[in-house]
């Protein structure tokens, strides 16, 4: 069986830039398995600009933003395998005959492609960076039929700026989501007729610059509150009705609005894409659909890290590099640690691990504190959202590894105005900060500081909420 | 001229041209689409009943029990997923119970083997731990199965055009004409003669009857929607569980699918047009309601698709079966409604026998039993996958993620006798598309590999046959005027 250090699953920006610090912060044996022919991930059919701002200080397009990346991979001589499908990540077996890995506890990851076949890759870490898809029509128990020319906003895309086709002239969108902004403008420079984007949510749950440079540039309507009640067409779409939608989101009979048109977008969400994190065992949030992971971006599995929109959506790929530059620090750092102080043997890694997985799942927030506290005597503190945040990347910190500082990103469930993000450590109250606007839309973040948590007592938990004053 | 022409490729149409072509016959399968299986067959519950439903002494009680009975058979000599994961009717009122019983003394008056009442609580529990806590008994038929029905309907056909039955598609029936010798048939495509029919016509049997016969046939469609969940839903329940009927009418059945995802459904309401396939608000909800009576914690978030089908439902309420009285030769199988899938084995069976003895029709001496579905390597033991691979390394890419289905699949799925010809046809061959995220990924990648198999244009690939294009050429092809204009502006005040 083939052998590495830390194998990546994925090399769209997240998976890049973890393999980059990976290898910058001393890892050798470095493998990044991509399952399209080139490397850049959805960055590849995001040709429009304002991609690396915070990163490189300058507006690139997606394809440009990759290509920084991949240019660094190349440069650090940093292996990849494209076309390549991973089908399974399972805990090795026959730890103790792993020469590369004496007696430290290994990772077997399946994958698939034209040159190996089906092969296996052991490994001492893994990087979780699969992104994200789109919620499909399904998901969303849209009435009607279902003829052709029903798009996710995605596969559009691919389609005009990857493939060079249109995939329709009269276009509705449903859903505010950021693709489906940018695609409305995109699919209007094309020369095609974007009549309206509708919102189920009496809020648009993308970035506002979009909706300036995408919709209103354009005059292009945004119908808040509605949703599709009803596709037409038996081939090809010929139709689309919309209504207003009450507080619950149900249609309001007579608010109909009819349609001409052959095309429906959808743009309703993205859903991190762990299909291979659930065959591995690894604890997920449940808001997030993601590995609910520590500071260190470590999952419930130890070794197994996770970066990018496979843990929650971001917003802009330059916080996807920074956390993934630090997924691959935090790797490395693993990789070296168990190379220097090979403890556990085999059975009981196994064992933990079994523990985690079936314990995670009902309650993923209390995992990382057993885990360490039977492990290492380490103090994990969970961080709990309330009062308007939904949720938090990471959901764990530990005060005695974590860095001098830890972002931690959230959203919040609706709309709030003149706010204030506080963080308190049992009642103590370490951060207050006020905002003008939080919207769904836009991923927050604060600092934790290291110094924050000199004296800390046992079962103290972090929590961050919403406060008026 | 043909011997028979069937008429539709349905499941009906495709096991009655699979046993008719054991017959030394020259037979044709006329279908209005560009596929196999693209109406009823399509879109229906993938049940193969046990059979207590219906009345005894009816087609439906008779054919149903003799169909469930040869699908084993089937399923391995055409290579078709099929399971008997058994089904069970709830009865979650006591007060019903005599409603339990009669459907069981039905079921052995039709001869259902294995039929058995189960009060016992704990073996319930044990069988179906999410049964509704109300459950009070449950009717178990351990014959009760499931199926692929795409591949059951293409396999089928495969087999008939591998022994020789000739398949026109795009080929609609317009006009029948009875003549001394048999029967001509006008096509779109043409005028065919044939000294029989099959008319297997789905929905339509009705009409293309009406054509020969004056003792008029009147089918309604009668629409059905359901609802599909994700894989991960896909072990809530084992067997397929059925809602007692009664006052709720018949409810909605939950039945785990060959392929491990979970499917709900389905409403039953009476329609005017034969091609109304549209889900409604109303009936999706009705479906996500009822779904609950008899099992509990079904998490309906995981619906990954929704979608609705036709039942041919004949006054008569029987399915209509053999020679017109009025018409020699023309042979109906007409108001193939639940139970069909489940019978249409025996149907095929039955028909191709009096079609064949109506002919004097010999056997041939070397018929082909035998298909084999297009490999999957996730399916195949490790060794033999490594083979495939490194034999056809387009069996190594996997181009939809969601069902792991690789470029080799969808290729063959191209190639073979009676091959896709559109994003469908592919997704009801590969079940490529067929997963959670719906096709989003992988549609693109298909519509290159349609393009590039076929020798044609991207923007000449279709969903589903017809109209139903995906892409246009480029934006030359989406003319504008007032696009135009702006630009023209600009320019002149440049």
């Amino acid at each position: 069986m083939r052998k590495a250090e830390l194998v990546i699953i994925g090399g769209g920006p997240a998976g890049m830039a973890a393999a980059v610090s990976a290898r910058q912060n001393g890892i050798e044996n470095i493998v990044i398995l991509e399952r399209d022919h080139v490397l850049g991930g959805i960055l590849n059919q995001c040709i429009h600009n304002g991609f690396g701002l915070h990163t490189f200080q300058e507006e690139l397009t997606g394809p440009e933003y990759a290509d920084r990346y991949e240019q660094k991979v190349k440069e650090l001589e940093i292996e990849y395998q494209l076309e390549t499908m991973v089908t399974d990540i399972s805990e090795g077996t026959d730890q103790k005959a792993s020469d590369l890995l004496p007696g430290v506890r290994c990772i077997h990851v399946s994958a698939v492609n034209r040159t190996y076949g089906f092969f296996q890759i052991e490994t001492k870490a893994v990087i979780l960076a699969m992104g994200c898809r789109e919620r499909p029509r399904g998901a969303l128990n849209i009435p009607g039929y279902r003829p052709a020319g029903i798009y996710s906003a995605g596969t559009a895309q691919r389609l005009i700026n990857v493939m060079g086709y249109m995939p329709g002239k009269r276009v509705v969108i449903l859903g505010s989501g950021d693709i489906g902004l940018i695609m409305a403008r995109r699919m209007t420079l094309e020369g095609a007729k974007v009549l309206a984007v509708a919102e189920l949510m009496p809020y648009s749950g993308g970035l506002k610059r979009n909706i300036v440079q995408c919709l209103e540039d354009y005059d292009i309507p945004l119908l808040l509150s509605h949703t599709v009640v009803n596709i037409r067409g038996k081939e090809r779409v010929e139709g689309i009705t919309l209504a207003k939608v009450d507080e619950k989101g149900r249609p309001l009979p007579g608010t109909q609005i009819e349609y001409e048109c052959d095309t429906l977008l959808l743009s309703c969400g993205l859903l991190p894409e762990n299909e291979l994190s659930k065959t591995a065992g690894v604890a997920l949030q449940q808001i997030t659909g993601g590995p609910a992971v520590n500071d260190r971006l470590e999952t419930s599995i130890p070794g197994m890290f996770a970066c990018g929109n496979v843990l929650h959506v971001h917003d802009l790929v330059d916080y996807v590099s920074e956390e993934a530059s630090l997924a691959g620090k935090y790797a490395a750092c693993y990789i070296q640690k168990a190379k220097e102080e090979p403890v556990e043997d085999g059975t009981k890694a196994k064992e933990r691990a079994a523990e985690d997985g079936t314990e995670a799942k009902e309650e993923p927030a209390k995992d990382g504190t057993e885990l360490e506290a039977a492990v290492t005597d380490d103090t994990e503190l969970q961080i709990q959202p309330e009062n308007g945040v939904r949720y938090t990347v990471p959901c764990s910190i530990s005060p005695d590894k974590m860095a001098d500082q830890v972002v931690v990103r959230f959203r919040v469930g609706g709309v709030y105005q003149d706010r204030y993000i506080s963080v308190y450590l049992g009642e103590q109250r370490l951060l207050h900060a006020k905002r003008r606007i939080l919207t769904p839309g836009k991923m927050e973040q604060v600092i934790l500081k290291k110094s924050f948590f000199q004296s800390v007592k046992p079962d103290e938990a972090i929590r961050i909420d919403l406060e008026e004053e | 001229m043909f011997d028979t022409v069937i008429i539709g490729a349905g499941v009906t149409g495709a096991a009655v041209a699979r046993e008719l072509s054991r017959y030394q016959l020259k037979v044709c399968v006329l279908e209005r689409e560009e596929d196999v299986c693209c109406g009823t067959s399509k879109a229906n519950s993938a049940i193969i009943h046990a059979g207590f439903d219906a009345k005894p002494g009816t087609w439906k009680a008779k054919l149903n029990v003799a169909g469930n009975r040869l699908m084993d058979q089937w399923s391995r000599e055409l290579d078709f997923p099929f399971v008997r994961n058994g089904s069970m009717v709830v009865c979650t009122d006591a007060g019903k119970m005599e409603r339990l019983e009669a459907l069981y003394q039905q079921g052995l008056a039709n001869q259902v083997p294995g039929l058995e009442i189960i009060t016992d609580k704990k073996r319930l529990r044990e069988m179906e731990p999410n049964l509704s806590d109300q459950t009070a008994a449950v009717l178990w038929a351990p014959t009760g199965g499931i199926v692929c029905p795409f591949l059951y309907n293409i396999a089928a056909a495969e087999n008939a055009a591998k022994n020789g039955v000739e398949f026109r598609f795009r080929s609609e029936v317009t006009g029948i004409i009875k003549k001394e010798w048999g029967y001509e048939i006008a096509t779109k495509e043409g005028l065919i003669t044939t000294r029989t029919v099959v008319n297997a016509a789905g929905l339509y049997a009705d009409v293309l009857h009406n054509m020969v016969s004056e003792r008029k046939l009147q089918i309604t469609p009668r629409r059905g929607s359901y609802c599909l969940l994700d894989k991960t839903a896909g072990t809530h329940v084992n067997s397929t569980i059925f809602m007692l009927p009664g006052e709720y009418g018949k409810g909605v059945l939950v039945t785990p699918t060959v392929h491990g995802n979970l499917l709900m459904g389905p409403t039953a309401v009476d329609v005017k047009d034969k091609e109304a396939i549209n889900t409604t608000a109303e009936e999706l909800a009705e479906v996500l309601e009822k779904s609950s009576m008899a099992v509990k914690d079904i998490p309906k978030r995981q619906v990954i698709t929704s979608f609705a089908g036709l039942r041919a439902h004949e006054v008569g309420r029987d399915f209509v079966l053999g020679e017109a009285e009025d018409a020699k030769g023309f042979w109906d199988c007409a108001g193939i409604e639940s139970p069909g899938l489940s019978a249409s084995a025996a149907i095929g069976c039955l028909m191709a026998g009096w079609v064949a003895d109506s002919l004097h029709a010999k056997k041939k001496e070397h018929f082909h039993s035998k298909r084999r579905g297009i490999v999957h390597p996730f399916e195949l033991p490790e060794e033999q996958r490594q083979e495939l691979v490194s034999q056809n390394p387009a069996y190594g890419v996997i181009v939809c993620r969601c069902e792991m289905v690789t470029e080799g699949e969808i290729r063959e799925a191209i190639r073979r006798p009676l091959g896709a010809r559109s994003l469908d046809g592919i997704k009801r061959r590969t079940r490529a598309g067929m997963g959670r995220c719906q096709a989003g990924f992988c549609s693109p990648r298909v519509m290159e590999l349609l393009a590039e198999e076929l020798g044609i244009e991207l923007t000449q690939v279709t969903k589903s046959g017809g109209k139903s294009m995906l892409v246009y050429s480029d934006a030359a092809q989406v003319h504008l005027p007032e696009a135009n204009l702006k630009w023209a502006d600009v320019l002149n005040e440049g």
